[in-house]
C-alpha cells in the first residue's frame, strides 16, 4: 500500500489523481475487514446483521415516498406576508441536502403570488387568441394527444439569491439563500406547434401569457421564444405537473426568468407589443444606479453556486472533500465551473459531470484535500457563449442598491479552522 | 390512432387507411398536430380578455371618481395595504417620487410604474388578495382614481374610465429601458 499523500496547503486543490488514489486506499482496508469478519462467521449467521436485513421488508404502495430517515429534507418555508396572504411567498429548494442535476418534484421551489389553485382539469381551458387567424380552445385532454417533447432544464426565480444583495450577508444555509433553483425534465408540447394551428397573424411580435391562479399571473414576451424552445408542459420528471408547479399545465420557457414560465395556464394572447403587466413594471424589473429600470430582460445570467460544503453544513475535520456545485444559464451550455478555496486568487477547472445541457443544471465536483486551515470557496461558471459569471463588486456596480433581481454574483462559503462555515461578501 | 394527412382526410378509404398503416408514423403534414384545438366563441374571448393594454385597448365601460375610491379604499384595500396607502402590512401604494437614483429607492405605483392602465388591469384582477376579481368595474376605476390621487398624479376631482386613465402619465413614464432584444 502505497503512503497516504500528506494534505494540500491550502491555495492548492488536489487533483484528481489525488482523490482516486484516496479512493482506492480506504477500498483495500473494507476488503481487508471483511475477509476478517468471514473467518469469525458463526451459524446461524443473523446474529450478525441488523433487524433490517433479518425480517421481512414492508409490502409495496401505490406511491413511493422518501425514507422515513430523510423527513427532515424540506423547503424552507418563506411566505412573503403572513397571514394576510399566506399563498404569497416562496419556498426554497434544499440545494445542500440533494446531490445530481435534477431536482425531485415535492422539492422543486415553489412562487406564488396567491397560493396554489385546486385545478380540475376537465374545467380547464387554454386559449390561445389575440392576433391569430383562428382563435381557439384546447382542452388538457386534447393536448394529451399532442405530439410531445422534452426539455431538461432549469427553472430559477429572478429573485434568487435576493438576499445576498442585501447590506449585510444573510446567515443561512444554501437552499434557503440560492433554493429558488430546481431542475426538472419537462415535457409537453412545443408552443409552435399550437400558435402554428392557430394561425400568427403577420403583425403579432409579443405574447401575453396568463394563469389561472387566483393572481391571474401575466406576462409578455417576445414571439420569437415560442418558435425556439418555448413548450406547454405537462409532465415533470415524467408524471403529471404537480398543483404547485402549473397542474394541469404550464409555460416553459427554458433559460428565462422563473416567473416567465406561467403556470396554471389559461390563456395566450398574441399582440404587437408588450402589456405592461405589474409583474413586468412593478416587479421583475431591475433597477440600475442611474434610476433607470431594465425591462424584459428575459434571460437569465451566468451563475452557480457550490452547495457542498456551504453554510452551516459544517466539516468534521481536515481530509478529503468534495467540493460540489450546480452551473446553470440561460443562454446555453455550461463549458466551465472553475472552484477557489482562497477567495478568488486561485482557480481551478471542476469536472463537469456529463450529461451537459443546454439551460440545464450542470453539476460540478472537485475534490478537495482540506488541510484545516481557514478557507473561502467559491464557483464561477462560464457558458458557451463566453459569458463569465461576475464577481461581486463588478455585479453591485451596476444595478441600485435596492436591486434584489438577477442576481447572479460569484458568492463566497467562508471555513473556519473548526469546520464551520458562513456566508460572505468578498 | 397516429394521425398523418391521409387518415385524416378518409372518411372515404379502407385503401388508403391501409396505405396510411404501411407509412412511417412520423408526421408529415403541413398541420403537424393532431389539430384538436375548437374554435373558441366570441363570448369566452370577450369574457376571457382582461389584460389591458398601456394604450387602454381593453378598458371596459364604467367610471369611477377619487371620491368614490376613498370608500372603496377603506372597505376592500386599507386593511393590507395601510391608511392612505402607507403600506403595512402589504406593499406601500405611494411615495418614493425622485428616489429611484437615490442610495434608497422606493418603488410604488406613483414613484415606478410607467403606466395607469396596469393599475386598472392589476386591482381588476388580482386585488384584494382575499377576493380576487370581485370588484366592480366602476370600483375598479375609482379605487384606480383614488390611488392615482393620493400619489399627486390626479386632481381630487378626477373621473377614470376608458378615455380618461390612458391620457393619465406617470412621473417614471420614461423610466424603463426595454431589454428584449438586448
Ligand atoms: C388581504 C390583503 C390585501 C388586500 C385587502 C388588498 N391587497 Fe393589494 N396586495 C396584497 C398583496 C399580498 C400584494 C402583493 C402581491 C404579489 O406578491 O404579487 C398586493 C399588491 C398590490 C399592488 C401592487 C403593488 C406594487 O407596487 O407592486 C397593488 C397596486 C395593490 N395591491 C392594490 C390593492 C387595492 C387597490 C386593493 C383594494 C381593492 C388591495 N390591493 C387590497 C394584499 C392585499
Amino acid at each position: 500500500m502505497k503512503t497516504r499523500k500528506l494534505p494540500a496547503p491550502a491555495g492548492d486543490p488536489s487533483d484528481r489523481r489525488n482523490f482516486l488514489k484516496h479512493g482506492i486506499v480506504s477500498a483495500g482496508a473494507v476488503a481487508v475487514g471483511a475477509a476478517t469478519a468471514k473467518a469469525h462467521a458463526a451459524d446461524p449467521i443473523g446474529k450478525d446483521f441488523p433487524a433490517f436485513s433479518v425480517t421481512p421488508g414492508a409490502p409495496f404502495r401505490g406511491y413511493g415516498q422518501p425514507s422515513r430517515h430523510e423527513e427532515k429534507v424540506l423547503r424552507a418555508l418563506t411566505p412573503g406576508y403572513g397571514a394576510i396572504a399566506p399563498g404569497t411567498g416562496s419556498s426554497r429548494t434544499p440545494l445542500q441536502t440533494l446531490n445530481g442535476a435534477l431536482t425531485p418534484s415535492g422539492l422543486h421551489f415553489e412562487r406564488h403570488h396567491n397560493g396554489v389553485p385546486d385545478i380540475d382539469p376537465a374545467q380547464h381551458k387554454l386559449l390561445i387568441h389575440g392576433l391569430v387567424k383562428k382563435p381557439l380552445v384546447f382542452t388538457e385532454a386534447a393536448l394529451l394527444r399532442y405530439p410531445m417533447v422534452s426539455r431538461t432544464a432549469f427553472v430559477e426565480c429572478a429573485g434568487n439569491s435576493g438576499a445576498n444583495t442585501l447590506p449585510a450577508a444573510p446567515q443561512a444555509n444554501c437552499g434557503a439563500i440560492h433554493g429558488l433553483l430546481s431542475g426538472s425534465e419537462w415535457t409537453g408540447v412545443s408552443l409552435s406547434l399550437l400558435l402554428d394551428e392557430a394561425g400568427v397573424e403577420p403583425g403579432a411580435k409579443w405574447f401575453l401569457a396568463e394563469g389561472a391562479d387566483s393572481a391571474a399571473m401575466s406576462r409578455s414576451m417576445l414571439l420569437d421564444k415560442a418558435y425556439d424552445d418555448a413548450i406547454v408542459a405537462l409532465y415533470q420528471n415524467g408524471e403529471r405537473i404537480r398543483p404547485e408547479q402549473g397542474y394541469p399545465m404550464r409555460l416553459l420557457v427554458p433559460g428565462y426568468q422563473g416567473n416567465l414560465n406561467v403556470k396554471w395556464l389559461r390563456r395566450l394572447e398574441l399582440t404587437e407589443g408588450p402589456t405592461h403587466t405589474k409583474d413586468e413594471t412593478s416587479k421583475y424589473s431591475m433597477l440600475m444606479r442611474d434610476g433607470k429600470a431594465r425591462q424584459f430582460m428575459f434571460e437569465l445570467g451566468v451563475k452557480s453556486v457550490i452547495t457542498r460544503p456551504s453554510g452551516g453544513l459544517g466539516m468534521p475535520g481536515a481530509g478529503l472533500y468534495e467540493i460540489s456545485g450546480l452551473a446553470w444559464s440561460g443562454a446555453g451550455r455550461i463549458v466551465k465551473a472553475e472552484v477557489s478555496i482562497d477567495g478568488g486568487t486561485s482557480w481551478r477547472e471542476a469536472v463537469l459531470q456529463a450529461p451537459v445541457l443546454s439551460k440545464a443544471l450542470t453539476r460540478f465536483r472537485l475534490p478537495w484535500q482540506w488541510n484545516g486551515s481557514p478557507a473561502m470557496l467559491q464557483s464561477r461558471a462560464t457558458d458557451e457563449k463566453g459569458n463569465v459569471q461576475p464577481a461581486r463588486a463588478e455585479w453591485t456596480a451596476q444595478y441600485s442598491a435596492a436591486n434584489r433581481y438577477h442576481n447572479n454574483m460569484i458568492q463566497t462559503w467562508a471555513v473556519k479552522a473548526d469546520g464551520s462555515i458562513s456566508n460572505v461578501y468578498l | 390512432m397516429f394521425t398523418c394527412k391521409c387518415c385524416a382526410v378518409s372518411a372515404a378509404a379502407l385503401v388508403l387507411l391501409g396505405a396510411c398503416a404501411n407509412q412511417s408514423t412520423v408526421q408529415q403534414s403541413s398541420v403537424p398536430g393532431p389539430a384538436l384545438g375548437r374554435a373558441a366563441t366570441a363570448e369566452e374571448i370577450k369574457a376571457w380578455s382582461i389584460s389591458i393594454a398601456p394604450g387602454g385597448a381593453g378598458l371596459p365601460a364604467g367610471s369611477g371618481s377619487v371620491q368614490q375610491g376613498v370608500a372603496v379604499y377603506a372597505a376592500k384595500c386599507a386593511a393590507c395595504h395601510g391608511e392612505k396607502g402607507n403600506g403595512k402590512p402589504a406593499d406601500a401604494l405611494v411615495g418614493g417620487l425622485g428616489t429611484l437614483a437615490t442610495a434608497e429607492p422606493v418603488r410604488t405605483v406613483g414613484s415606478y410604474w410607467p403606466y395607469a392602465t396596469t393599475l386598472f388591469d392589476y386591482v381588476r384582477r388580482a386585488m384584494p388578495t382575499s377576493a380576487p376579481m370581485s370588484l366592480t368595474n366602476d370600483e375598479v376605476y375609482a379605487v384606480t382614481a383614488y390611488v392615482l390621487n393620493i400619489n399627486g398624479i390626479v386632481a381630487g376631482d378626477a373621473i377614470m374610465n376608458a378615455q380618461s386613465l390612458p391620457q393619465v402619465k406617470m412621473p417614471n413614464r420614461d423610466g424603463f429601458v426595454d431589454y428584449s432584444r438586448k
